[in-house]
């Protein structure tokens, strides 16, 4: 479904490459967490993936070569949650950013409006649908800005930390809202314990490379990698004592 | 609250009001534009000294204001930093016209306070309008309008982002004079030795996040042209009642009714 080879990316030419030689593969109907430290590269692999950075080596997303001839396809079929879902909620109401998507991509408003509401149902979200966006709380518009993806119905879901500024309540609802979501799923995040909860495998990044991929369960649990690569063993990991 | 808080704020409800459901806001947007635009330009188009003549023109904003279920106040408190300008054109008029056009009692009134006048209306009487204008119709809306109408699809992304990007840099300006003002205690304002950096840095993250929005707008597959914004179901008679009410302007403007009304005895 997804498939890196030898991707390296600078945001200046002549700049140390902030992804290097990345090569992965991701199978349909995966869920995979991306995991790393601060400035380890997991935002700027989802902004390339989705054609917001240029890159160089290849990328292939549902078996279509990442480029410019293809971007709309691709962006069709890949929706991206941002960090900060302020970014993504620009127009005044809920449902006006929910058909934002689905109208550009040519379908009617009353199709689009239909999308919208089946995403928000899906969500349990139903009443934010005629809400301004700047009157809701920080963890309606993630579900908000989870929604006008939805809407969109991607083949991939990108989420770039899901989980920031969400209190327990809202953190928990969204991992049962993850786990619900069927389609392809990259989780960048520094929650491993969401990643824990949600993802099968995990892509662990250093540096712009990847120091680890594999089975979530085994990487997680395995304190001197993740140390090496300034991360810590998630907190449902840890013995009590050791807190 | 932040001042810059409270004007992103003012936006925003700026749009929320476009979002109503009155008699005005029924009507297509682009009968509502020609409409504006016909009423600035019928009303800029009154004579220096017509002052009597252009006082019918102020029905047409304070009718709509009624139908549009928005008080007249919210036009002046938001417009509240315009007004002062616009009312100081012509301000230098009665220093260079002093001919003595009409008494009133014993005091004389030269033509300069009488075109200052006439001028100070018809900038309040146009704000009004271009007030209503944007209070009943969706920014966006007005975007496809201008489209329509075959404006530069240049010139009307520039207009529907510079919107965006006002409140987004608004948003900006409180979170660094916040983060500023908890670090400066009992200090008024911004110290003039911190403007340069804190433009600087206001530039930077102003630009950040505009291009994170435009982002998000091209990832939702965004291209640059309003075909994102479908029209609603507006009012069939949004033409006709647009040519009426033009009519209505051009009348108001070829025959003075005031003093129409001043003959009737």
């Amino acid at each position: 479904m997804i498939r890196f080879e030898n991707v390296c990316v600078s945001y200046e030419k002549g700049d140390a490459p902030v992804l290097d030689s990345l090569s992965f593969e991701i199978k349909a109907g995966e869920s995979v967490g991306l995991i790393g430290s601060n400035g380890a590269g997991k935002s700027t692999l989802l902004k390339t993936l989705t054609g917001l950075l240029s890159y160089d080596g290849n990328i292939t997303v549902c078996n279509l070569p990442l480029t410019k001839d293809n971007l709309a396809e691709i962006r069709r079929k890949t929706g991206y949650v941002m960090q900060n879902s302020d970014n993504q909620l620009f127009m005044p109401k809920v449902i006006d950013d929910m058909i934002f998507g689905p109208v550009n991509y040519g379908e009617s408003r009353e199709n689009a409006e239909k999308s919208a509401d089946e995403a928000l149902a899906k969500l349990g979200a139903e009443y934010l649908k005629d809400r301004y966006n700047h009157k809701i709380s920080g963890g309606e518009k993630r579900l908000a800005a989870i929604a006008t993806v939805l809407a969109m119905k991607p083949e991939i879901l990108l989420f770039d930390e899901p989980s920031s500024a969400l209190d327990p309540k809202n953190r928990r609802s969204l991992i049962s809202i993850l786990n619900s979501i069927p389609e392809t799923k990259i989780i960048a995040t520094h929650d491993l314990d969401l990643v824990l909860d949600t993802c099968e495998r995990v892509i662990l990044l250093s540096g712009g490379r990847i120091a680890a991929q594999g089975n979530a369960g085994n990487i997680l649990k395995d304190k001197e990698l993740l140390e090496k690569n300034n991360l810590e063993l998630p907190l449902s990991l840890i013995p009590r004592g050791e807190i | 609250m932040n001042k810059a808080r409270k004007a992103g704020a003012e936006i925003k409800a700026v749009e929320a009001l476009a979002q109503g459901n009155s008699l005005v806001h029924r009507l297509s947007p682009l009968s509502k534009l020609a409409m504006a635009l016909a009423y600035i330009i019928i009303t800029v188009s009154f004579g220096k000294y017509d002052y009597s003549a252009l006082i019918v023109m102020l029905l047409f904003p304070v009718i709509g204001y009624q139908l549009a279920l928005i008080p007249i106040g919210t036009c002046f408190y938001k417009l509240r930093i315009v007004l002062p300008l616009v009312c100081a054109v012509g301000v230098f008029n009665p220093v260079f016209d002093r001919e003595i056009m009409l008494r009133i009692g014993n005091v004389a009134v030269s033509g300069g306070v009488i075109s200052m006048i006439t001028l100070m209306m018809k900038g309040v009487f146009s704000l009004m309008m271009s007030f209503l204008l944007v209070s009943t119709t969706p920014v966006d809306e007005l975007c496809r309008a201008l489209r329509k109408i075959h404006f530069p699809k240049l010139l009307v992304s520039l207009l529907l982002l510079t919107f965006r990007y006002v409140s987004a840099m608004l948003d900006e300006v409180a979170v660094m004079t916040d983060a500023y003002h908890l670090r400066a205690p009992g200090q008024k304002g911004i110290h003039f030795s911190a403007w340069g950096t804190f433009l600087g840095q206001l530039i930077l993250r102003s630009s950040d996040r505009a291009n994170e929005i435009y982002s998000a707008m091209l990832l939702r597959g965004f291209t640059g042209d309003f075909d994102y914004s479908p029209p609603k179901k507006y009012s069939r008679l949004s033409p006709l009642i647009a040519l009426i009410l033009i009519s209505l302007f051009i009348a108001a403007r070829l025959f003075n009714v005031i003093s129409l009304f001043g003959r009737l005895k």
